[in-house]
């Protein structure tokens, strides 16, 4: 191995975030805690009610799943501006939009993929109806990558700053929001009988345009971040 | 500082290379050339530019004025990435991860020097037997080394190194001459930033100093 190529740095990024992933597993568990508190919260103050409750799962659960994942954005880029590490992605003889791409799908595996997994189950405490999970996960599985891309760019426009929080949630909102209503929005459709691929199709045609656009421009606002 | 120029192109050169920030000059305009097998030592007091000047060489900043030439072509991002390897004040460890285990990342990062080993390279810069220890539990010094071990792995031939004797014993100074040696020797050429107040390396060396006078 001379030279890296797209392939090898790639695996080589993904093996040491997988690596620190294992160091502190315990950080791994959070935004799925997170989201089954807000789910918690949400049902206790409805007073649990199986009816009021079903109507609404759909959309609180995409609610949470977005908040959590607005509440781990600021970790996306922070650790490694500070020690240093996207200096030296910068100066990697590979495309530094492609270290970000592979950084935001890491990224994703961390933060979304546990509460996707935890949907389900989630959806019991909220007493989702059955017919709607499929829709459900499918709109999850389009739709939270697409927030990762888009929260990859405030993330990238921000990590300059010292303390960023708010700021990231007040940048990111605007850009979450169609993909809230278009996530939320296939699964009141099919609860009504109506077609949800529309809105599925919607989500994906938009993951697909952040897929190549979204690592360019967070790639370029790190490199005005950090000069 | 630049005489005429030699007959093979030089590893490094840049002419009338500035850079200014917020309208105040940081450095230059400055020429430099550094050839296979030389050392440029850039001294200069505290604030007159040192470490800017080697993050615009190495493509972190942009330059306001002036070009950077590597092996006499104008040299884009993507050549000078294969061509420099940078040393900052930043170690770019990842502290929950070991020794090895970083060595490993930031060389499928910048490659890896053909017949070079992560292990080799940690007896080399004195860090055996630390294979496995975490980069948080190891000193400012010992983390220096480690990123020695990154250099020396590297497969550019042009080591941008901004202060790399501080935090290193008097030791470690002897290693870090040693290495920059070893690599001229190679065909190699090295940037050493320094405020003057460590030996040199014990090569064929150019000296550029900023501040008032440049």
């Amino acid at each position: 191995m001379n030279a890296p190529t797209l392939a090898s740095s790639a695996r080589a990024l993904l093996v040491r975030d997988l690596r620190l992933l294992w160091r502190r597993r315990g950080d791994a568990f959070q935004p799925a805690l997170f989201a089954l508190l807000v789910v918690v919260l949400f049902a206790l103050s409805l007073g649990g009610e199986a009816e009021s409750l079903s109507r609404v799962a759909a959309a609180v659960l995409w609610l949470s799943v977005l908040l959590a994942g607005l509440l781990s954005l600021d970790t996306l880029f922070r650790g490694d501006a500070d020690d240093g590490s996207l200096e030296q992605w910068i100066l990697a003889p590979v495309p530094l939009a492609w270290l970000v791409a592979v950084r935001v799908f890491s990224h994703w595996l961390a933060t979304a993929l546990p509460l996707i997994i935890a949907t389900p189950l989630l959806g019991e405490l909220l007493y989702l109806p059955s017919g709607q999970l499929p829709v459900l996960m499918a709109s999850l599985l389009l739709g939270t990558p697409l927030l990762s891309l888009l929260g990859a760019v405030v993330a990238a426009l921000t990590v300059g700053m010292r303390r960023s929080g708010i700021l990231v949630a007040l940048l990111a909102l605007p850009l979450y929001v169609p993909v809230l209503v278009f996530g939320a929005g296939s699964v009141a459709a099919s609860a009504q009988g109506l077609d949800a691929v529309g809105a599925l199709l919607l989500l994906g045609a938009g993951l697909v345009v952040a897929l190549v656009l979204a690592p360019l421009t967070a790639a370029a606002a790190i490199r005005i971040a950090l000069s | 500082m630049t005489d005429t120029p030699p007959a093979t192109s030089p590893l490094l050169a840049a002419r009338g290379l500035g850079f200014t920030r917020n309208d105040e000059p940081v450095f230059g305009p400055l020429d430099l050339c550094v050839d296979a097998g030389e050392a440029l030592l850039v001294q200069g007091d505290n604030g007159t530019g040192k470490t800017t000047l080697l993050r615009v060489l190495a493509g972190l900043l942009r330059a306001d004025q002036g070009e950077v030439e590597i092996d006499g072509v104008t040299a884009g991002a993507m050549q000078r990435a294969r061509a420099i390897a940078y040393l900052g004040h930043l170690p770019a460890l990842k502290a929950d991860l070991g020794a090895m285990e970083n060595l490993q990342f930031l060389c499928g990062l910048h490659g890896r020097r053909p017949r070079q080993l992560p292990g080799n390279a940690l007896a080399i810069v004195g860090l055996a037997g630390h294979e496995d220890t975490l980069a948080r539990q190891l000193s400012a010094g010992q983390k220096k080394r480690l990123s020695l071990a990154r250099l020396w792995l590297s497969p550019a031939p042009l080591w941008l190194l901004d202060e790399p004797y501080a935090n290193l014993d008097l030791e470690g100074i002897e290693l870090v001459n040693r290495m920059v040696g070893a690599h001229l020797r190679a065909g190699g050429a090295a940037l050493v930033t320094t405020h003057g107040a460590y030996a040199a390396p014990p090569v064929r060396t150019r000296l550029l100093t900023l501040g008032a006078t440049a």
